[in-house]
């Protein structure tokens, strides 16, 4: 894996008049992980969309560097996974397709078949891969959220609630793709459980202030 | 910088997407189908000369793809995949797709009225074919490109249904009067260099559109 590095610098982010969190700064190194904690409300999925760039701080900035070069808000999908409760497969489609799909819209290239079925095997889901999402429990789907993520290995992980939907199994393969990828890149874990947090090496507290 | 074969996995994903649930293509056919019976009901045995014809031709297209069209993005706010959409590509190759979707179905469009047009109304000859195929081609890429960011505004919106053909009449006001005169001289026959005029008003509209859609997209699309 290439060099990675997240560098949060004075982040502020405020909605109307309401300041949901300011000064928010971290700067963690590959391999490495970083926990985002508080209570409800303070912010924590915003600041995991923050990182992900598909929202805008209101000042501060966010610096994700691979292998030794910036890497833009406008390409910064290209590097990194997300998983959260409220991302939104297509129901439409089955497991095999919403991950070729995605990846295919994410790297221009359809990923090998082999390892399409080596992740869906990894999570369960082998017997299942050719039925529609939208026949899914909430807990399945999370899982097929976690192939998409994962299957470009990318530089940086986001999971935002880890663990929200799954069963003993799934969490402890979630905990088994934190162990992973903070041996190799960076992971990033918004969470309000203690024991998610105690995951990764570094924290950033929101809430506190 | 955009990439070919990203926006070509997103037009995929948007027509196996349609083939499956047929948001689009339902509504664009009740609409085209109702409208062109009630002209007729209307009309009884009356023939219209080329300027009514030509009115109520774009008047069929522009209700239809106003009722159509604004799916690409709405869908994807109303199902919660949009966010999905911004952590799997950039906002110029998504553009670009969904734009393409809906050249395509709006060509669609108005391949479907002319062939209905021309069984329903004798009067509807196309006298002068060349104008007429130049002005459906881009009179489709400038309803597709005007209608595809207005729908990325108006996803965003609550209102949604009724602020769609609010909004994208003025845009279009310039649009529905050239293609309307082009298709009246394709009608009486009039040579093709007698609406050159209106096909670089056309060309120009499209342009504009699309270079300012481009530009404006990520403003819209990003928060």
């Amino acid at each position: 894996m290439n060099h990675v590095r997240l560098k949060l610098t004075d982040l502020q982010k405020r909605y109307n008049r309401r300041t949901i969190f300011q000064q928010i700064g971290a700067d963690v190194t590959g391999p490495g992980s970083l926990a985002i904690v508080g209570r409800n409300g303070s912010g924590k999925s915003t600041l995991a969309k923050i990182i992900a760039g598909v929202l805008s701080p209101t000042s501060g900035s966010v610096h994700l560097e691979v292998g030794g070069s910036e890497i833009k808000r406008e390409v910064r999908h290209r590097s990194i996974g997300f998983v959260a409760p409220y991302l939104t497969l297509y129901d439409e489609f089955t497991a095999v397709e919403n991950i070729v799909i995605l990846e295919s819209m994410r790297n221009g290239r359809a990923p090998a078949q082999a390892d399409v079925e080596a992740w869906l095997e990894e999570m369960g889901l082998a017997a299942r891969r050719h039925e529609r999402v939208g026949t899914f429990s909430s807990g399945m789907k999370q899982r097929v959220k976690y192939a998409t993520a994962l299957i470009h290995r990318p530089a940086l992980l986001i999971l935002d609630e880890p663990t929200a939907n799954l069963d003993e199994d799934g969490a402890r393969f979630v905990e088994k793709v934190v162990q992973r990828q903070s041996g190799s890149g960076i992971v990033v874990v918004a969470t309000n459980e203690s024991h998610e947090a105690a995951w990764c090496r570094s924290r950033i507290e929101l809430g506190t202030r | 910088m955009l990439d070919l074969a990203r926006i070509a996995a997103v037009v995929r994903k948007d027509v196996r997407s349609e083939l499956r649930n047929r948001y689009s293509i339902n509504a664009l056919a009740m609409f085209v189908v109702t409208a062109v019976a009630t002209i007729l009901f209307a009309l009884r045995s009356e023939s219209p000369g080329p300027a009514s014809l030509s009115g109520m031709y774009w008047v069929v297209v522009f209700f239809s793809a106003m009722s159509g069209l604004a799916r690409v993005f709405v869908s994807e706010e109303e199902r919660g995949t949009a966010l999905t959409l911004q952590l799997t590509t950039s906002s110029g190759v998504l553009f670009a797709g969904k734009l393409a979707v809906n050249v395509a179905l709006t060509m669609l469009l108005t391949a479907a009225v002319t062939a209905l047009y021309l069984i329903a109304f004798p009067t509807f000859v196309l006298r002068t074919p060349e104008t007429f195929l130049l002005t459906v081609i881009f009179g489709s890429i400038g309803f597709a490109s005007a209608s595809t960011i207005l729908a990325a505004i108006i996803a965003k919106a609550n209102s949604r249904g009724t602020l769609y053909p609010v909004l994208a009449f003025p845009v279009l006001i310039p649009l529905l009067m050239t293609v309307m005169s082009a298709t009246e001289r394709a009608l009486e026959g009039e040579p093709l260099a007698a609406a050159a005029g209106d096909l670089q008003v056309l060309v120009g509209y499209c342009l504009i559109m699309i270079a300012g859609s481009f530009l404006l997209f990520d403003f819209v699309w990003s928060e």
